[in-house]
């Protein structure tokens, strides 16, 4: 112990105390300060970075299901529309049939009345002419008949012979 | 091989030194252990009486048990030099390799200051330095004042100088050196990382090692001891001293020989700034908790309040202190001796098996203390920052 306080040299404690205060002061302010600030900002911006990376993964994958139900959804609609349109061709056709028909028989009908009508004119004029045509001459027979006394006469006789033999 | 040579021929005086090392067995049991195991053979006492004139004919070699034990522990001191190795040349003269460094001190006269070269590379007192008006000498790595009539020091049984005393001493030591270096590019590293910053996101270069360290730090030292609230400005403290250790655990194990964390002075500034850190920022619970503590009989609070300022201003500290000087002090301790296997068993083992092991063991122990360098500098931090936690711990319900 005393061969220890012996070699214990006040000299250069007082050496090493000033020279380590100077270079704790100099390492602070030249190296420890400048380092361990740069360290503290290269460690948050790597944080940061982290974290936004990480933040736009999610964002990501966000606008990726959006995008899968807009997809979805479009095809839904998509789906609906051509069912919607389908229905409607088949309706306007089956309507455009109905109508169609409608017309034509209403068409037919109205030709078929008037065919008719046309038929009924004809006949009646016919019948007409022939009554008439019939009457001239039956005019032109009695007429002719009616000259001839002897004939007629005759003709009474002949009616009246016939009648007898029919009785008889 | 050379390195490890050169390193083992550095040193030459200094055996007289009892260092006690009991601490440091308790501190490192594992390699205090082995420490122990290795050297069972070799007495730890030393008796300086023919060393002396061993050294003087060997020309300063460092070859056996006794040499080895009293390089170790020069080494472990502080130094006012900065050499890196010393050999003796063919006329049978010591030369030193290094650089001298300047030497301040604070005398009876006033401040004085000159280079370390001055003394010669002596440690032992017999070179006397005169400045300013006072006699000064080196002995083993302390500057001593003379008394004025005296004209060389005289010491007395236990090798203590009797008619000197020692000056307060603030020279540009080895550890000095080694914190400005350290300090300088600890600076650097991380001011330029830091600038790094202001034009990318994520640094390059060297700044890509660095920044996980800093991150580690922040993250599994302060973060979850200190709490999420409060770490931010404790943090700047913690990064500055985990590195400051660490790094000066690592040049500790390199052939420069700093032993700067293995230097009680500076292991106790170390501590002394986190107790102060702590003590000034700890909120009313934490003092309530110390001065009286809620809970138990009244009688026993003053008795609780005690023992508890006694832990927060002294065992925290002190436990701080001694585990990081201890821890260092046992590996150094350790690895130069199995580097000085290489000669103390060389009788026994032949040069080849004595280097052979000598390798080995360095090699591994170097490993693990790699590995502690690392361990102590987190130990330390990871506690300074839990006694911060303690003090600035919210208690919600009391």
């Amino acid at each position: 112990m005393e061969q220890l306080l012996n070699d214990f040299s006040p000299g250069l404690f007082v050496v090493q105390t000033i020279l380590l205060l100077g270079l704790i002061l100099l390492m602070v302010k030249f190296a420890w300060k400048p380092i361990l600030n740069s360290l503290n900002d290269r460690e948050e911006g790597i944080q940061s970075a982290l974290d936004a990376a990480e933040k736009a993964k999610l964002e990501m994958e966000n606008l990726q299901a959006d995008n899968q139900k807009l997809l979805k959804e479009a095809r839904a609609e998509r789906e609906t529309m051509l069912k919607e349109a389908r229905e409607m061709k088949n309706k306007m056709i089956e309507d455009a049939k109905g109508e169609a028909e409608d017309q034509a028989n209403k068409i037919i009908k109205q030709a078929q009345e008037a065919i008719k009508s046309e038929k009924k004119a004809a006949m009646s004029e016919l019948k007409n002419h022939v009554a008439g045509l019939s009457l001239e001459i039956a005019e032109k027979v009695v007429r002719d008949e009616l000259s001839n006394k002897d004939k007629q006469l005759e003709l009474v006789e002949k009616m009246l012979g016939e009648e007898s033999l029919t009785e008889a | 091989m050379v390195v490890i040579s050169f390193i083992c021929v550095l040193l030459r005086k200094f055996r007289n030194r009892n260092f006690t090392m009991k601490i440091t067995y308790k501190s490192n049991p594992l390699i205090a252990l082995l420490l122990v195991a290795l050297f069972s053979a070799n007495s730890f006492a030393l008796d300086g009486g023919e060393k002396q004139d061993h050294q003087q004919h060997d020309g300063g070699q460092v070859d056996t048990k006794e040499e080895v034990e009293a390089y170790i522990l020069h080494h472990l001191k502080d130094s006012h030099d900065f050499s890196l190795f010393s050999y003796t040349n063919s006329e049978g003269e010591r030369k030193h390799f290094g650089f001298p460094l300047p030497i301040m001190l604070w005398t009876s006269k006033g401040f004085t200051a000159f280079m370390s070269s001055e003394f010669h590379h002596n440690d032992d007192g017999h070179v006397i330095v005169e400045k300013n008006g006072v006699k000064l000498a080196k002995i083993h790595g302390k500057i001593f004042e003379l008394d004025q009539e005296a004209t060389e020091v005289s010491f007395d049984d236990l090798h203590h100088a009797t008619n000197a005393h020692k000056v307060f001493d603030i020279s540009i030591t080895k550890s000095v050196v080694g914190i400005l270096i350290i300090g300088l590019l600890m600076l650097f590293w991380f001011s330029s990382l830091a600038r790094q910053y202001k034009t990318k996101k994520i640094p390059t270069g060297f700044g890509r090692v660095l920044e996980p360290l800093v991150i580690y730090v922040r993250d599994e030292i302060a973060k979850p001891n200190i709490g999420a609230k409060n770490y931010r400005k404790f943090t700047g403290y913690l990064l500055t001293v985990f590195f400051f250790i660490w790094i000066l655990n690592l040049v500790g194990l390199t052939p420069l020989g700093f032993n700067v964390t293995g230097q009680l002075a500076v292991t106790a500034c170390l501590a002394i700034f986190t107790l102060i850190i702590y003590s000034f920022s700890g909120n009313k619970h934490y003092w309530g908790h110390i001065f009286w503590m809620p809970g138990v009989p009244v009688l026993i609070r003053p008795v609780l309040a005690i023992i508890e300022l006694a832990g927060a201003l002294l065992i925290k500290p002190f436990s701080l202190l001694v585990r990081l000087f201890a821890n260092i002090s046992a590996g150094h301790i350790v690895v130069m001796s199995l580097i000085a296997i290489m000669f103390t068993l060389k009788k026994d083992l032949t040069v080849g098996g004595a280097t052979a092991l000598s390798l080995l063991l360095s090699f591994f122990i170097t490993l693990i203390e790699v590995l502690v360098a690392f361990l102590q500098a987190y130990i330390f931090t990871m506690l300074s920052a839990l006694f911060i936690g303690m003090a600035v711990e919210e208690h919600e319900h009391h």
